[in-house]
């Protein structure tokens, strides 16, 4: 009886743990080949998915990101190279689609900016340091002469109330 | 020095202010098209009416006219049916459908019951032209040349703003 239950309980945990990739494929491709799905793993981890453009074309099933992934396939099925397939989607969607954009003059700012930001701040930290410990030197003595008169007033007056 | 002191900050902020401010106006979802001035990708479709019949972007040379990808699933389509059914009523330009990844009795229906616009739909079942023209987000509206060049990409429904103050007036500048 419990035997009988849990190769049941079984049959319906392998049954559900191959309808999952059986229907994402149904819907891509009949007979995925390892070596063209690596490589369109790898192409579409650094392209941008244009309807959720949080993701990657590799992760999202949105319908415009498995057309690309065939689209990517098929490419690499004609023997373009990675470059080829990437200027193909740039050619159509702009930098924008590329995860990790080319250096250029429009995205100039986008590469550099964080660092000239960084030394910005780097700068003013050392200058604002500095002058703060020169300002530290010169109101120290300056306490110390006031501070001395003030005593030296103290004295004076406990000197007049002691007589 | 004082007024320095508190210059800089407050300069540094009205700065990051305004640059927020108008980061808030744009949109992020709008991606510059990299088609702008460039020649509309050629490509050869069945007509969504008469499959038999063909539809392709060299059929239109020598005219100003809008290339609009539309399908019936797509509910921000009908945002702006309405205009481009105003413009064809105007007989502004000619205006070409480009239907999406639809069923072709679903295109059809829905043309019927909301008015159809246009001169001819081609029909992209697959939406291989969709990927050629960089479409990502229906609907969207190109305004090609007499030399067959795309002018302008209007991504998402067309706005009454929009056709007034960018459509409109490139179109009478490109038909002149």
């Amino acid at each position: 009886m419990i035997r009988a239950r849990s190769i049941g309980a079984l049959a319906v945990a392998i049954a559900l743990a191959f309808s999952g990739p059986a229907f994402a494929q149904a819907e891509e491709v009949a007979k995925p080949d390892p070596v063209v799905e690596s490589r369109l793993k790898a192409l579409g981890e650094e392209l941008r998915c244009l309807v959720c453009q949080n993701q990657t074309i590799a992760d999202s099933s949105a319908p415009l990101a498995v057309d690309l992934r065939n689209q990517i396939r098929a490419q690499i099925a004609q023997g373009r190279s990675d470059s080829q397939i990437r200027d193909y989607m740039v050619e159509r969607y702009g930098d924008f689609v590329l995860y990790r954009p080319p250096f250029k003059a429009t995205t100039a700012l986008l590469w550099v900016g964080p660092f000239a930001l960084v030394a910005l701040g780097v700068g003013i930290f050392l200058v604002t340091v500095r002058r703060r410990r020169a300002g530290a030197t010169e109101n120290r003595e300056e306490v110390s002469a006031k501070r001395r008169d003030e005593l030296q007033k103290l004295l004076a007056d406990r000197g007049g109330d002691s007589a | 020095m004082k007024a320095l002191k508190f210059g800089i900050p407050l300069v540094l902020f009205v700065a990051l202010a305004i640059f927020f401010a108008v980061g808030l106006t744009r949109d992020p979802r709008e991606v510059p098209s990299p088609f702008i001035d460039k020649p509309a990708p050629a490509f050869k479709l069945e007509q969504l009416h008469e499959a038999s019949r063909g539809f392709a972007p060299d059929d239109m040379k020598g005219k100003v006219w809008l290339l609009n990808v539309w399908a019936s699933w797509c509910v921000s389509c009908r945002v702006e049916h309405p205009l481009l059914v105003q413009m064809s009523r105007d007989n502004v330009v000619p205006i070409v459908g480009l239907n999406y990844k639809d069923k072709r009795e679903d295109g059809v229906a829905w043309l019927t019951k909301f008015g159809n616009p246009y001169a001819l739909s081609a029909y992209d079942v697959e939406g291989r032209v969709g990927i050629d023209y960089g479409v990502y987000g229906v609907p969207e509206t190109f305004v090609i040349d007499k030399a067959g060049v795309i002018r302008y990409k209007q991504i998402g429904p067309i706005t009454p703003e929009a056709l007034e103050k960018t459509i409109l007036p490139l179109i009478r500048k490109l038909s002149a």
